[in-house]
């Protein structure tokens, strides 16, 4: 538990010394979606009924952007090394940089989201719904993306890679995320979608960090 | 035949597993032949036109094979992508990465052929359904664990590290063979099933199952030709390859 705190400590405290690169991921995805209205039109019943999938597929853009962060330079000056032959367990260590990684790049997102919501005319329900799926659904985004950014860990061509291997995995949080606020506004509800949101985080949670140490001892063989 | 001599690893080693697959390929071959022309046969003389859908229907017989075996390549990968992780075997890596070509076309195949179906029989080339969309998103799959494979220039880390991203990728396949009951949109829903009486005549069915068939036995044959030829590649150095017949020609 003292390894894992340790961790996160240590992650945001380097995050926290270049803040520009965190604020760069955050405007990212403030100004991504606003270009939506100015390509689209000004339209209010448009933009409230696009709303969720563009603020959900912002937000996992703008998540992409943090994951190579997360292993590179520590695999770079040899640290994950370290980490790896420690005696604490590797996949506690990576749970650590998968959290605070969400910290950094997920949970901005989720206090912004419902400030652009309001750009799109997004009611208060919607709003919160919104935001719940993003707490639930940003963390699976980091955890999923943590094995794309240890499997391409020192391979040429990494960026581009790394969105072709995760982008596909993130296809059922982006189904569920946006559903839910969509199923909120058509008045079904969003309790079903936002259950299978948590399902996936459980999964996630369980399998990811497992993966990604495979994952980590195939880069640093 | 001598039981006591045969070893479960035995065509784990490339140098044994080459001239096995040589032996079987043309089985394969014939077999795959055997099974499309009675496939296409009964799909285009003995299944009876579709009382709905005229004859544009028969396109199924393509389009239904080849949404099965990209499914069930995948699936293939990820447990030589299991084995190759659990055993460290070098075949195991292999035929992974000789499957992957092929469940991308056969994925690609089912997007194209469902295409051509959708126009006359929805009036649209394609339709954001689930079941669309998750064969996109296999294919997407397939593209990812062949780019992740030719970005990695060592062969025995780009194995690993496919095998991972396909075993994670394997999470996907359930998805789509239960989106379509997930989500209920245009698309229809499977037409073959075990539980209650199939919806459709017993000549299409047989059609369609042969041509399954034969495309797997296809699958199955190209991916023994595509391993022969990553053992060649990767085993230039060892001597066993230098004697072979079509390495000296």
């Amino acid at each position: 538990m003292k390894a894992l705190l340790a961790v996160i400590h240590r992650d945001l405290l380097i995050a926290m010394r270049r803040k520009a690169e965190v604020l760069t991921a955050l405007f990212f995805f403030v100004i991504v979606t606003s270009l939506f209205p100015l390509g689209i039109g000004p339209e209010p019943a448009l933009l409230r009924k696009i709303a969720p999938g563009v603020l959900w597929v912002g937000a996992l853009l703008a998540t992409m952007l943090g994951l190579q962060r997360m292993f590179a330079a520590d695999y770079a000056d040899g640290t994950l090394e370290q980490m790896a032959l420690s005696p604490q367990p590797l996949a506690l260590l990576v749970a650590g940089k998968n959290v605070a990684h969400w910290l950094v790049c997920g949970l901005p997102l989720v206090v912004l989201a419902p400030v652009l919501g309001l750009q799109f005319g997004l009611d208060g329900q919607s709003l919160a719904v919104l935001t719940l799926g993003l707490l639930i659904g940003t963390p699976v985004l980091s955890l999923v993306g943590s094995v794309g950014a240890a499997l391409t860990l020192g391979v040429r061509g990494g960026g581009a890679l790394l969105s072709l291997l995760v982008l596909p995995l993130y296809v059922p949080t982006l189904i569920f995320g946006a559903g839910a606020v969509e199923a909120q506004q058509s008045g079904m509800g969003a309790s079903g979608h936002l259950s299978l949101l948590a399902a996936l985080l459980a999964l996630a949670a369980f399998f990811a960090p497992w993966a990604t140490t495979t994952a980590i001892r195939i880069a640093l063989e | 035949m001598k039981p006591l001599d045969f070893h479960w690893f035995r065509f784990a080693s490339p140098a044994t597993f080459y001239p096995l697959a040589g032996r079987m390929i043309p089985l394969f071959w014939l077999l795959a032949a055997v099974f499309g022309v009675a496939g296409l046969w009964v799909s285009f003389f003995v299944a009876p036109t579709d009382a709905t859908q005229g004859e544009g229907y028969r396109i199924i017989f393509v389009h239904v094979p080849a949404s099965w075996m990209s499914m069930f390549i995948y699936i293939m990968m990820a447990t030589w992508a299991g084995i190759g992780l659990a055993f460290n075997t070098r075949l195991a890596g292999m035929m992974a990465q000789a499957l992957a070509p092929t469940g991308a076309l056969m994925a690609l195949l089912s997007l194209w052929t469902g295409a051509l179906w959708g126009k006359p029989m929805w009036g649209t080339w394609w339709v954001w359904d689930a079941r669309l969309t998750s064969e996109l998103v296999l294919l997407f799959l397939y593209l990812g664990f062949i780019a992740l494979q030719a970005a990695i220039d060592e062969p025995r880390r780009a194995d690993k590290a496919g095998a991972v991203l396909a075993l994670v990728g394997v999470v996907n396949v359930p998805i789509i063979y239960f989106s379509v009951k997930w989500w209920n949109t245009l698309h229809q829903g499977a037409s073959v099933s075990l539980t209650r009486a199939p919806a459709m005549a017993q000549a299409m069915l047989w059609g369609m199952l042969l041509m399954a068939l034969c495309f797997w036995m296809y699958s199955i044959a190209m991916a023994l030709t595509r391993v022969r030829a990553i053992i060649l590649e990767r085993e230039a150095t060892h001597d066993w390859t230098h004697g072979l017949e079509e390495v000296m020609a």
